[in-house]
């Protein structure tokens, strides 16, 4: 219990057949943070999860998460008892009442918060006795959250959680997504909305075509990334090979846009001793996911 | 409590500041004295759906300037005013003093011809300059985290 990182994973791999999902993924996550899962669709978000959580065998790499060797199966399963997961598609025993379905989850789980449950059915207004099956889309999930948030985990996997959620609803989830992490839980989730990530995660990790592309604090992005414009009558000319904390360049006509993630003074100064006049601008996490994924210019 | 506003998550202002604003600016005026109690920790982050270490770092901070007093196992107070001033020479206090340097520079960059966007832009640029000549030991001390692959087509 005394190791303070909840997930650890060095190189993990995966290959379908031809295709690689997932290239050489290497982070940590901290006991009691909340960390946010951010990429685009087909990104390797939900093959990420799936590996971690001990249901899909990587091609290489391994990790721990919670202590346990991801990659053997007897150790993940009793890790899996400690980690509550709300999967992509939300699915349910069908042929289950969303109370039978409540009954029978918790059952299983001594850390169960009775609390919780009835804090949850009451607010998302859901109906005990219709089968999951009839459930509409945003009704599932909310059952799928009662069932994760009510367990009472050690960590809390959540593969999207809000979407297809009202904003009323999602503001609830992010609250109790706020209020576990407070009584000591970690939080792993995958988002699409940035705004979600920004506002209740201490650490972001963004994944790019199976790559992780960005994997920072929240506070840092705002606070030590900066976009530095310089017009040079030679852009071409102006060379940052050596110099620490550029994150990316591009020119264009005579102005060369850097995104630094630290060392701004040492970029001014650099670029000042080659002759270009300078500007800071403060940069979103927004502009540095659009940039990090999507067309490499 | 309702005295405060949820921070904006997509501003560019990190939420902690955002946050540490508000405390101190309901301290200015008024609107909590000396020794009222601060929401505990968990419910204020809860209430504002914000991240608990991010209220906790507020708090801490605020400590560090002496708005804030933290007792253990009772919770956060607003400080006594007169110590606040002897800690740190009173941040509110020097604000007050540079106050009207930057409003004469700023109205005559404005009276220039200078846009909003232009002069901040270029106090930032300045503020980096600056750092960079009271911190050149610190920089060099920092170790590179961007790796090969993130700089992507370097120009050269």
């Amino acid at each position: 219990m005394t190791d303070p990182r909840v997930i650890e994973t060095y190189g993990l791999t995966k290959w379908y057949g031809e295709l690689e999902a997932v290239h050489d993924l290497s982070f940590g996550v901290e006991r009691g943070s909340i960390s946010g899962f951010l990429g685009q669709n087909g990104a390797g978000k939900s093959t990420t999860i799936k590996i971690l959580l001990g249901m899909m065998r990587p091609t290489k790499g391994g990790g721990r998460v919670l202590g346990r060797d991801i990659v053997d199966p007897a150790a993940s399963l009793a890790m899996r008892q400690r980690v509550a997961y709300v999967a992509e598609d939300k699915r349910l025993y069908d042929y289950m009442t969303v109370g039978q379905l409540i009954a029978f989850t918790k059952a299983f789980y001594p850390t169960w918060r009775s609390d919780i449950e009835k804090e949850l059915l009451d607010e998302f207004r859901l109906p005990v006795d219709r089968p999951t099956k009839k459930l509409s889309k945003g009704m599932r999930t909310q059952t799928a959250l009662l069932l994760a948030f009510a367990r009472g985990a050690e960590l809390l996997v959540l593969d999207e959680p809000t979407e297809g959620l009202d904003p009323v609803v999602t503001d609830k989830v992010l609250k109790l997504t706020v209020r576990a992490a407070g009584d000591g839980a970690t939080v792993f989730f995958s988002s699409h909305q940035i705004a979600e990530v920004e506002q209740i995660a201490d650490r972001v990790l963004v994944i790019d075509r199976g790559q992780l592309v960005l994997d920072a604090s929240v506070d840092a992005v705002k606070e030590e990334f900066r976009r530095i414009r310089a017009v040079h009558e030679r852009p071409e000319r102006v060379d940052l090979t050596a110099v620490q904390g550029v994150r990316r360049v591009n020119v264009d006509g005579r102005v060369v846009s850097i995104v630094a993630t630290h060392n701004v003074e040492g970029i001014i100064r650099h670029l000042r001793n080659q002759g270009s006049s300078v500007e800071v601008l403060p940069v979103t996490l927004r502009e540095v996911l659009l940039e990090s994924i999507g067309t490499k210019t | 409590m309702s005295i405060f506003l949820r921070p904006n998550p997509s501003s560019g202002v990190p939420i902690y500041l955002q946050l540490k604003d508000q405390i101190r600016h309901a301290v200015e005026v008024g609107a909590l004295r000396a020794g009222d109690a601060l929401p505990p920790i968990r419910s204020l982050a809860v209430e504002l759906v914000v991240n608990v270490n991010t209220v906790a770092r507020v708090y801490r901070e605020l400590e560090q300037e002496g708005v804030v007093a933290l007792r253990h196992g009772i919770g956060a107070f607003v400080a006594e005013p007169v110590r606040a001033q002897r800690r740190v020479a009173g941040p509110t206090s020097r604000v007050a003093v540079a106050q009207p340097a930057v409003r004469k520079l700023v109205r005559s960059l404005i009276r220039h011809g200078l846009s909003t966007d232009e002069i901040r832009r270029l106090i930032e640029a300045e503020l980096s300059d600056a750092r960079s000549v009271s911190d050149d030991a610190v920089v060099s001390e920092r170790s590179s985290r961007s790796t090969q692959t993130e700089r992507g087509s370097g120009v050269s």
